[in-house]
């Protein structure tokens, strides 16, 4: 039972960390109708910047590593918001009114374009981020479960970061007039140009968040595995997860990812061992994948109404 | 083929594309793209076409390695190493006077492209090639005899291909994943005071999901059916970036020994994971692929304790090769990687296999005529002759790192000594004496599967005429 | 001046229902084929056919499979990896498990054992649309990784699970030299060509397109959705299955599971787009952009570094190639977004009208 339970939470904590990832996809999504398959690519990138940066940062001598980190951050916040504004510049407004695969498309030629560019600026080893993660485990329940729960302290607050996350994306969208606009362009793009929105800036907005989404994600993700190539995988893992949640929703993302982390986690400890293991990354699909047979838009999407 | 008729043919047909391209197409839209494409298809032709001429008096080696994409941190100080070496030799004045030139190719640790750069490297007389990845020598394996070209594999490839009688173009000196699994086994029972008293005991093999991950499991379970203890196999999916569950599965069935099988990113990852989920890393025991600084300088204190297996040389900052290359090389601004590299164990791995190659080389030489070229075909009988005693080897520079390798037709891997070293925090420290893997387990073993080869390939094994070739 | 169809009339229904009904479009074709099986093993060097004829012949075959499911029936598929992969290791066991067995029917029962495969993982579409299937069919994709490394059976219980196939031979002429291998896979090309261009100009084809176009409409005027999806499911997976047993056998000779991993399934599905959907022709151009950009990029850069008097280091270069490549699929998707078969279908009407601008 405590075996169970300790494998129950690290499956909800991987999830919290697949559903960061799978925001960003979630976001520009939402409002500009791109299914950005370059957002492994971002996370890598930006992780990257921000290792880099810290790494010569306090190679030039710059106060405590608390500062280090901040200034890192926020050079990488500054690095994603160049790429985002590149992005949408150069290759979304020459591609506005295409179809879906089109852009899909374009968005796996700015993977390749980001996968070459960041490890030509910032060189392919393997940096360090090191954002102050506790990366001992802690036992909980000990009196209750024999050995304990093992609870991953670097996951727990990763999650919790996550949650604060989403918590501050909510607001974004629900408060503030830019978030409204957001949410006016993700419904109806000609409705919104009608009133006077500003689509290029609305996008380019979009993809500045979701380039600080990848940013967080980055940082999370590297200070757990360190930054490198593979990091570009991660993407991989957080699809199931947004064709779960349904591609324009938000807390969409955060349910599928907690689905998804604890069918993965539980069906490969439990599951595993019979079929010779290694099964949960198909076992996250296949799960999506009976979830859409139900709800195929998702279980939060929005519904596809086709119009003959 | 004729020569001429290629090289008429190469220079007809890029007329033909420029005549086809100012001809007509006047509409600018139209032209551009369609002179693009006229003109890749020039270059290609041009330059594929062109490498099928290179003559040289220099012997070539190509370096087939990976400095980009995900198993980049590691195979770039191999790759160093290596090249590194090639340099030293050409400041010494070569082979007997015959330099050496050598191409890297990018392969990014993929099969069909470490294919295609051997396809491209084939035309320029390789002495031998070293395909650093498995799914690549398999792949090689199969054309290298048609091709002529000796395929050198130092300390991984397939293992049953030490049996030169069967497998007469493979040369995985020095040691093989078989020998890896057995001496990890020799280290772990020698900590439990003897082979008995791992009974009952629980081994855990934790590794990459391919083949090259799955290479010690004939050998891991043959010894546990010897010695009775239990063989838990956890494989990682490639590559290997989430290995929670595979760690928590480690953690409920509490096994008494890890043994770590991977490359790459999942070695630093399991590392991590092993000190998240608490368990302790005196108890994991890395392959030699396992058991380098990429892997473990992210995790420092973290992997404190970790141990893995050497083919025979392991960091080795005080030896005579190392501060010959740092001097040579590096004090002459030639180095290929930085410095802080030299020394480190990938880098001297590369170094390693380098000094082989050219060592079988120059073994060919003794035979076919020093100062002149070889061919593959007189490259693979020096690799197979192979005779590198502890004075050559102290002399090379080698000494303290490297046990004597004697090859033969027989025998492909010509030594089979490693030794066990362990990461205290910032460097690794030997931490065992010479083991050598054994033999009562290995031949039988090796004999088998390659006679398994043999019949799938309708091959006969090799035997004493032969061998004098 | 140069493409005019003025005179030529067709006097009988099959006359004018022909592939090329134009007799320039036939004569053309007929010099494509003999330059394809005559004159290129006649100039073409070892690396051109191991490096470029051969994959490219191949990647073709594979292209014209995911256009007939991808452009034609409009489902987005990022499984053709794993169909490939299924291809191939289904003819691999027909292959090493009867011994005897002809080369020509090893590669049709793999093709069949795809096909299963492809109906099978096909079945979400009838339910699930869009971008929700294309990242469904990634289940396939990483369900066909896992069950070849698994399910040892698969790999005959080699220990490595790397598999190996050689000494092949087609009625009695062995294909061992590089000629032999390339016209060896045109043939079938051709053969799988013709079969595709006549199924998507016959009544099936068309259910597809109107699939594709709107399949709501389509289910309305009495086209069956459920045959049109699986059947284009089933065709398309048993090329590509072809197509990867090709693969296997004749270019990479040995292989393990990874050679079919997703960034083949990202590579096929750039052919297609790259290439033209819904069109034949557009898997070959794409075919032969993807194969032959990579390796020119890697030949190229260092020559082009040259001219400028730097050394490129080949980390250099690799990361320009990826770089360049990427760029270069923006460009295209953002100068023609229909793909190369579009824009040789304006060349062809430029050369109707030429010197006359329309």
């Amino acid at each position: 039972m405590g075996f169970f339970l300790e494998t129950l939470l690290g499956g909800l904590m991987a999830g919290m960390l697949y559903s960061l990832v799978a925001l960003g996809f979630v976001l520009i999504f939402k409002a500009s109708g791109v299914f950005n398959f370059a957002q492994g690519a971002m996370v890598l990138f930006a992780a990257l910047a921000m290792a880099r940066f810290s790494e010569w940062l306090s190679a030039s001598g710059v106060g405590s590593a608390w500062m280090v980190n901040v200034i890192a951050f926020a050079m990488a916040a500054v690095v994603m918001f160049a790429v985002a504004w590149l992005i949408e510049r150069l290759v979304l407004r020459q591609l506005v009114n295409q179809e879906g695969t089109t852009l899909l498309m374009a968005t796996l030629g700015i993977t390749y374009f980001l996968e070459g560019l960041g490890q030509s600026l910032f060189g392919s080893d393997i940096y360090k981020i090191d954002i102050g993660m506790p990366k001992e485990p802690v036992m909980a329940f000990e009196s209750v479960f024999e050995g304990g729960i093992l609870i991953n302290q670097e996951d727990l607050i990763a999650a919790l970061i996550a949650a604060v996350l989403v918590a501050a994306l909510s607001l974004f969208f629900q408060k503030t007039g830019t978030g409204r606009a957001l949410r006016a362009v993700a419904d109806d793009h000609q409705a919104a140009q009608s009133i006077g929105i500003p689509l290029n800036r609305i996008w380019v907005i979009v993809w500045c968040v979701a380039g600080v989404v990848a940013l967080v994600a980055g940082m999370i993700w590297g200070s757990k595995l360190g930054v490198q190539f593979s990091l570009a995988t991660v993407a991989l893992r957080a699809l199931p997860v947004v064709i779960l949640g349904g591609l324009t929703s938000v807390p969409g993302a955060i349910i599928g990812g907690l689905i998804i982390g604890v069918g993965e986690k539980l069906s490969e400890v439990f599951l595993g061992p019979y079929v010779g293991g290694g099964i949960e990354i198909w076992f996250a699909y296949v799960l999506a994948l009976l979830f859409l047979l139900v709800r195929p838009q998702g279980l939060f999407g929005e519904k596809i109404i086709d119009r003959v | 083929m004729g020569h001429w008729q290629a090289e008429n043919a190469r220079l007809a047909f890029p007329v033909l594309t420029w005549v086809l391209c100012e001809s007509n197409l006047k509409e600018t839209k139209m032209k551009k793209p369609v002179l693009l494409l006229s003109a890749l298809l020039t270059s290609v032709w041009l330059s594929a076409t062109s490498s099928a001429w290179a003559q040289s008096k220099e012997q070539f080696v190509p370096v087939l390695s990976y400095r980009t994409g995900p198993y980049a941190p590691n195979g770039t100080p191999w790759a160093n190493g290596f090249v590194d070496y090639l340099k030293l030799v050409n400041t010494k004045g070569g082979i007997n006077g015959v330099k050496i030139a050598y191409e890297e190719c990018e392969t990014g640790y993929d099969t069909a492209r470490s294919v295609e750069c051997y396809e491209r490297l084939k035309s320029k007389n390789p002495s031998f090639v070293q395909t650093l990845s498995t799914g690549a020598t398999f792949a090689i394996t199969e054309k290298a005899p048609g091709d002529k070209i000796p395929v050198l594999t130092i300390g991984y490839g397939r293992s049953e291909s030490s049996d030169g009688a069967v497998f007469k173009w493979n040369f995985p000196i020095a040691g093989t994943y078989w020998v890896a699994a057995d001496t990890i086994l020799q280290a772990i029972a020698k900590k439990e005071g003897g082979w008995d008293k791992l009974k009952g005991k629980k081994i855990a093999l934790v590794y990459h999901d391919s083949p090259f991950g799955k290479e010690p499991i004939p050998l891991i379970q043959e010894r546990s059916r010897n010695h009775g203890f239990e063989l838990q196999l956890l494989p990682v999916t490639p590559p290997g970036v989430e290995q929670k569950a595979t760690w928590l599965q480690v953690r409920q069935s509490k096994p008494d020994y890890v043994v770590l099988w991977g490359w790459g990113v999942m070695n630093s990852t399991a590392i991590k994971e092993a000190q998240a989920t608490g368990y302790a890393r005196e108890k994991m025991y890395g392959v030699w692929w396992a058991g380098a600084e990429p892997d473990v300088k992210d995790v420092a204190e973290g992997a404190k304790g970790y141990n893995a297996i050497t083919i025979q040389h392991g960091a080795e900052p005080n030896s005579d090769i190392v501060k010959t290359m740092l001097t040579q090389i590096h004090g002459k601004g030639q180095g290929t990687g930085p410095k802080e590299e030299v020394g480190q164990v990938l880098y001297l791995r590369g170094v390693m296999s380098a000094m082989i190659g050219i060592e079988g080389i120059r073994s060919a030489q003794e035979r076919f005529g020093k100062g002149k070229v070889m061919t593959g075909e007189q490259v693979r009988w020096g690799l197979e002759n192979l005779n590198l005693t502890q004075a050559k080897l102290d002399a090379l520079g080698f000494k303290g790192v490297m046990r004597p390798i004697s090859t033969s037709c027989m025998d492909h891997m010509g030594a089979a000594w490693t030794r066990v070293h362990t990461w205290n925090g910032k460097a690794w420290e030997f931490t065992s004496d010479w083991m050598q893997a054994d033999e009562q387990i290995l031949k039988p073993l090796v004999k088998a599967t390659a006679d398994k080869y043999a019949a799938e390939k309708k091959l006969t094994r090799r035997t004493g005429q032969d061998c004098q070739s | 001046m140069f493409y005019r169809e003025n005179g030529q009339f067709k006097t009988s229904y099959q006359a004018d229902q022909q592939i090329f009904p134009i007799v320039q479009d036939r004569w053309f074709m007929l010099v494509l084929l003999l330059i394809a099986f005559i004159g290129v093993p006649w100039f073409a060097t070892d690396y051109m056919f191991s490096a470029i004829l051969i994959p490219f012949v191949i990647m073709a075959m594979a292209a014209l499979g995911v256009n007939i499911l991808v452009g034609y029936c409009g489902q987005i598929s990022l499984g053709s990896g794993a169909f490939m992969a299924v291809g191939a290791y289904g003819a691999y066991n027909f292959f090493a498990r009867v011994p005897g067995l002809p080369l020509i029917p090893t590669l049709i029962l793999g093709g069949l054992c795809a096909t299963v495969f492809g109906v099978l993982f096909g079945l979400p579409s009838l339910r699930v649309r869009g971008l929700y299937l294309a990242v469904a069919t990634l289940a396939a994709q990483f369900f066909a990784d896992w069950m070849f490394l698994r399910i040892k059976w698969f790999t005959l219980d080699t220990p490595s699970g790397s598999v190996s196939v050689s000494n092949l031979q087609v009625f009695g002429l062995p294909i061992e030299s590089d000629v032999s291998k390339y016209l060896f896979c045109l043939i079938l090309l051709c053969v799988v060509a013709l079969l595709a261009k006549n199924l998507v100009r016959g009544a099936i084809g068309r259910e597809w397109m109107a699939i594709r176009d709107m399949d709501v409409a389509a289910a309305v005027i009495g086209i069956r959705p459920m045959y049109a999806k699986l059947s284009a499911f089933a065709v398309s997976s048993f090329i590509i299955g072809m197509a990867g047993a090709l693969w296997a056998f004749i270019y990479l000779g040995a292989w393990e599971p990874s050679a079919f991993s997703v960034d083949q399934s990202f590579r096929l599905l750039f052919m297609v787009i790259i290439g033209g959907m819904g069109s034949i022709m557009g898997g070959f151009l794409g075919a032969a952009f993807i194969v032959v950009l990579p390796i020119f990029l890697n030949q190229f850069l260092p020559v082009l570094a040259s001219w400028l008097g730097m050394t490129m280091s080949t980390t250099v270069v690799s990361h320009a190639e990826l770089m360049i490549f990427g760029a270069l699929i923006v460009w295209f998707l953002i100068v023609e977004p229909h793909g190369l078969a579009r824009l040789w279908a304006i060349g062809k009407q430029k050369m109707r009208v030429w010197p006359f601008p329309y």
